[in-house]
């Protein structure tokens, strides 16, 4: 395989560690992580509560520093980046979609969009990439107003709406029923096959990997697998 | 301690940002009402302790001159207790080390003796009472001496009757009837330049040929005897001899203006304190209603534990009682601090023999339980919620924040604004009381500010037209006696005088219907134009040369108009009495006066228009030769100069009024930074985790800062406007308790009032949105990934 044929590495992650201290013990959330992310891809980050998956993700995503190792985007060097320069990252570069939405209660659903594309350099109209997410009859709503497979799908258009160079689901399904989870889901892959955004998800939930490109396996801190599926599901075709 | 009352202080301890702004607002709040209060207390029960044991009289007159026996007539009016006949006069000093000739006001003591039942008793502060025999020894006024740097054994010049004498200070006393030490006419004290004088009164009826007569008196009161119908036999007995009209306590100056600022001390013990009570109130309501917010699931536990609703209700009740306690208790220490230091502050305007602050335990208690209350009133509402809140939906986190479509929203308003102001604006219309609450308090503090700032920029008002306009010259010169017109040429020949414009002044009775009212009628000329008669908009008002011209509170008094008519009466001379028509109202600030023309009034009068001053324009150069001059002027009986007037009123202004809108910039200060210190607190508390994945979504902290900080920003930005109308509103209404017949404040505030003001509030909120807003660097990123609300 030639270099060229494969999509560039986006993300680079080598030999990363954290380490949290709480009290008097030691905790080692991620031991040696070593994991390349590359464009276009649909990532699922798979494992149980305390594999790690959340710290691997606010360390990918910039919102935290790894203890050793070295986290790349591009060509910057996350793993010792500034506050001010982890910030710039979120700003320009990544997407985020909350498990429990985290919408300004204060804004409307295009308000939400809005807000985040007042500060983005090259983003999409807001208006536009809510009907894409099929809300364009709920503009105008408060997120009071919303279902939360709805206000998940706000969220959703309001990490899009940037174009993001990543897209970072943190149990994107995790406090939806199961219909309007496999509709949120729905939305992510059309997302990251119609516009090309490399979609990171963690989950605890395996059903969801089969429609991912990668599937990235965690347990105590390590990667313990990581498989390929050469066939991604559709989200209708899986349930759980 | 309960497990309850061991979580009640980890709270406190938790949220000790608002526990301490809150305790904070109490303080002041409880400090300023205890200062004042304690003062007034202070000041009132020395007041009262000084006029019993010194033996203050109750009716004061002056009058020409009225043989000795007269006294026993006074001392059979119904009512009086004890009659004290006495001479008092007007005397120009010659003070070592003082340019300017002084004023001062001579009076006999009765028999050399002191003790027995004399009225208004000296306390001797040093030395010793003029010896029998002496006729130049004398007691002179505490204030007066100091100011002057004199002691026991100093020596001034006067001149007592047109003769120059040389008298010799044997000591120094202090009297209840210059508590406050104005000369005549004067508004504030100038201890320098104003003093009072005891002799004996053998030494002093031969200076001034009154043996065996006396021109002033003092009586008391017998117990429940009415003064004004004592005060209208003294006037009918003392009408043959040139009477003045007698007056009460309440018109005598001292008193009076002692009185006048016991009024104003009470006035400000009320609504001060209240302003701060009521922000603390609303200050322990949203800090309670916050922590049973957060604090729903812990009080559903309790409930499900089986701790009863009233366990409950007490523990939330007894955290605001905790925080009020605290503010009350550092308030009662600082009220005690600043209540002593007030006095001190009193006593250099205010001379008692003894001025005991006192701190009583009445005080404390009343000051406990308004705090009580306002601990209690803030935390009904929200301990109410605590109560009631059903342990099963209390188990259950707070439903997310519901928003909708306001009137905002349908009147297209929103629109044009940027998602962040709409996101502050929504925020603020969702809760419309609790910014109308937060946007008050911060006006509150504007407002006093503002009129911490109102008697600088009223007496400069009052200055400006009383000096610039209605009184313009440089000395003024009162003759002990009416003179005539040729007294001008040698006024004119005195060093330096450049205009000389004589004055006469006749003391009268104005009468209007069943009103009347001791005032004096100035005679002006045409020509005349150093004393100008203004309107209210300070324009020159010419003297008719028929009728009379009434300064507008005088009217007020008489309840005449322009075109009414009033009845005159001439108390000295030949005491003529004339109806005359009101011509005119005026409007200058300072004293209250009748107006005519000089040959009108010299032709109802049947004189020879005779003066009894004049106003002269000097050349400054020569300032020094012509005090000197006047300092030995024979005929002179008081002179007041300008400069020296405005510039004990300016190091007055300087005293008092910087430290007023020291105080109340301080107030504002605490009031601002306690009000949005809370609420950005509170706001954190409630949108912590919407700013913080709004800082995952990549927004710095600085544009965060500017969604919580906006919201205050803008009430602030809100409140500015309402608390400079809220302060001018509270002058406006202060304005009629400096409506007084002295002097007159007008309603006057300044740009920079305003300005300061606002600057001030500006920078409070900034800075206590600083406080909180650094906090923002440290809200929890990735919590705010795995929590709900």
């Amino acid at each position: 395989m030639s270099a060229s044929r494969i999509p560039l590495p986006v993300m680079q992650v080598r030999g990363v560690s954290k380490t949290y201290r709480l009290g008097e013990v030691e905790v080692h959330a991620l031991r040696g992580i070593d994991l390349e992310l590359r464009a276009g891809e649909l990532v699922v980050i798979l494992g149980a509560s305390g594999s790690g998956k959340s710290t691997l993700l606010n360390i990918l995503g910039g919102l935290d520093i790894p203890t050793r190792g070295e986290v790349r985007y591009r060509d910057h060097v996350l793993s010792d980046a500034s506050d001010r320069e982890l910030t710039r990252y979120r700003r320009e570069h990544v997407g985020f979609v909350f498990q429990f939405f985290n919408l300004l209660p204060s804004l409307t659903a295009l308000e939400n969009v809005e807000l985040v594309t007042e500060i983005a350099e090259h983003a999409l109209s807001p208006r536009e990439v809510l009907e894409r997410v099929g809300l364009g009859d709920r503009l105008h709503h408060f997120p009071s107003q919303l279902s939360g497979g709805e206000q998940q799908r706000v969220a959703i258009a309001r990490a899009l709406a940037k174009q993001p160079d990543v897209l970072f689901c943190d149990e994107p399904t995790g406090s939806l029923d199961y219909p309007t989870g496999k509709r949120v889901l729905e939305v992510l892959a059309r997302a990251n096959r119609e516009l090309g955004t490399l979609v990171v998800v963690i989950t605890h939930n395996a059903a969801i990997a089969a429609m991912a490109n990668r599937v990235v396996r965690l347990s105590s801190g390590g990667i313990a697998e990581i498989r390929v599926n050469p066939v991604q599901a559709s989200a209708e075709a899986i349930s759980w | 301690m309960s497990r309850l009352h061991r979580a009640l202080l980890r709270d406190l301890w938790h949220l000790r940002g608002q526990v301490f702004a809150t305790a904070l607002v109490v303080s002041v709040g409880v400090g300023a009402f205890v200062t004042m209060v304690s003062t007034y207390r202070s000041l009132a029960a020395a007041r009262a302790e000084y006029y019993s044991t010194y033996r203050f009289a109750d009716v004061f007159a002056s009058l020409k001159r009225a043989p000795d026996s007269l006294a026993v007539s006074l001392r059979l009016i119904p009512g009086v207790s004890a009659v004290q006949t006495r001479v008092a006069e007007n005397v120009v000093l010659s003070v070592p080390g003082l340019a300017e000739p002084a004023s001062a006001r001579l009076i006999s003591l009765p028999g050399g003796e002191q003790g027995g039942d004399s009225l208004n008793r000296l306390h001797l502060v040093s030395g010793r009472y003029p010896a029998p025999q002496s006729d130049d020894e004398v007691v002179a006024s505490e204030t007066f001496a100091a100011a002057n740097s004199l002691a026991v054994g100093s020596r001034i010049g006067a001149i007592l009757n047109g003769r120059w004498r040389e008298l010799r200070l044997v000591g120094l006393a202090l009297s209840p009837e210059y508590v406050y030490e104005v000369g005549p006419g004067m508004v504030v004290p100038d201890n320098r330049r104003f003093g009072v004088l005891w002799m004996n009164a053998e030494g002093l009826a031969t200076a001034f040929s009154m043996k065996g007569a006396f021109d002033d008196l003092c009586l008391s009161l017998a117990r429940g005897a009415s003064s004004r119908d004592v005060i209208d036999a003294v006037d009918r007995l003392l009408a043959p001899y040139g009477g003045l009209r007698a007056y009460g306590r309440a018109d005598q100056p001292s008193n009076r203006f002692l009185t006048d600022e016991l009024g104003e001390i009470e006035v400000n013990a009320t609504y001060i304190p209240a302003i701060f009570l009521a922000v603390a109130v609303f200050l322990v309501y949203t800090l309670l209603a916050r922590l049973i917010a957060i604090q729903r699931s812990q009080i559903a536990l309790l409930k499900a534990f089986g701790y009863a609703n009233l366990r409950i209700g007490m523990h939330y009740l007894e955290f605001a009682l905790l925080i009020v306690g605290l503010g009350l208790a550092v308030g009662l220490i600082l009220g005690g601090y600043f209540g002593a230091g007030l006095i001190r502050v009193y006593q250099q305007y205010f001379h008692f023999p003894v001025l005991r602050y006192r701190l009583g335990v009445s005080l404390i208690l009343f000051a406990t339980a308004i705090a009580l209350a306002a601990a209690v009133g803030g935390s009904l509402t929200a301990v109410r919620r605590a109560i009631r809140l059903p342990p099963a939906e209390a188990m259950r986190p707070e439903p997310p924040r519901s928003f909708q479509a306001g009137v905002l929203d349908r009147a297209g308003l929103m629109r044009r604004l940027d998602t962040v102001t709409k996101a502050i604006v929504r925020n603020l219309a969702r809760r419309p009381w609790r910014a109308a609450l937060s946007m008050l308090g911060i006006g509150a503090a504007v407002a006093t500010v503002v009129v911490g700032r109102f008697m600088f920029d009223a007496v400069n008002a009052l200055m400006a037209v009383h000096f610039d306009s209605a009184q313009r010259e440089d000395v003024t010169v009162t003759f002990n006696e009416t003179r005539s017109r040729g007294a001008v040429t040698s006024l004119r020949e005195l060093p330096g005088v450049l205009r000389v414009e004589p004055f006469r002044v006749m003391p009268a009775l104005i009468r209007a219907g069943h009103r009347e009212e001791r005032a004096s009628v100035l005679a002006l000329r045409p020509s005349d134009t150093l004393r100008q008669l203004v309107d209210a908009r300070r324009r020159r008002i010419d003297v008719p040369a028929k009728g009379l011209v009434l300064t507008r509170k005088l009217a007020r008094m008489l309840a005449v108009g322009e075109g009414d008519h009033v009845f005159v009466e001439q108390l000295d001379g030949r005491r003529r009495q004339f109806t005359a028509a009101v011509v005119r109202l005026s409007d200058e600030p300072v004293g209250l006066s009748g107006y005519m023309d000089a040959d009108a009034l010299a032709g109802l009068l049947g004189e020879d228009a005779p003066i009894s001053g004049a106003l002269l324009q000097v050349d400054k150069s020569r300032e020094p030769a012509l005090y000197a001059s006047l300092k030995r002027t024979p005929a002179v009986a008081a002179v007041s100069i300008r400069s020296a007037t405005l510039q004990t009123i300016r190091e007055i202004m300087n005293r008092s009024f910087i430290l007023m809108t020291i105080v109340m910039t301080g107030f504002g200060i605490v009031l601002v930074a306690g009000v949005v210190y809370n609420s950005v607190r509170i706001a954190l508390s409630e949108r912590g985790n919407e700013l913080a994945s709004l800082r995952v979504l990549g927004f710095t902290r600085g544009e965060v800062a500017q969604l919580l900080l906006g919201e205050q920003a803008l009430l602030t930005l809100v409140a500015i406007p309402v608390g400079c109308a809220l302060g001018a509103l509270i002058c406006r209404l202060l304005v009629p308790a400096f409506d007084r017949e002295l002097f007159r404040l007008p309603f006057a505030l300044t740009g920079a009032t305003f300005g300061f003001a606002s600057l001030v509030a500006l920078g409070s909120a900034g800075l206590a949105a600083c406080v909180v807003g650094g906090r923002i660097a440290h809200l929890d990123l990735i919590a705010v990934l795995k929590s709900r609300e």
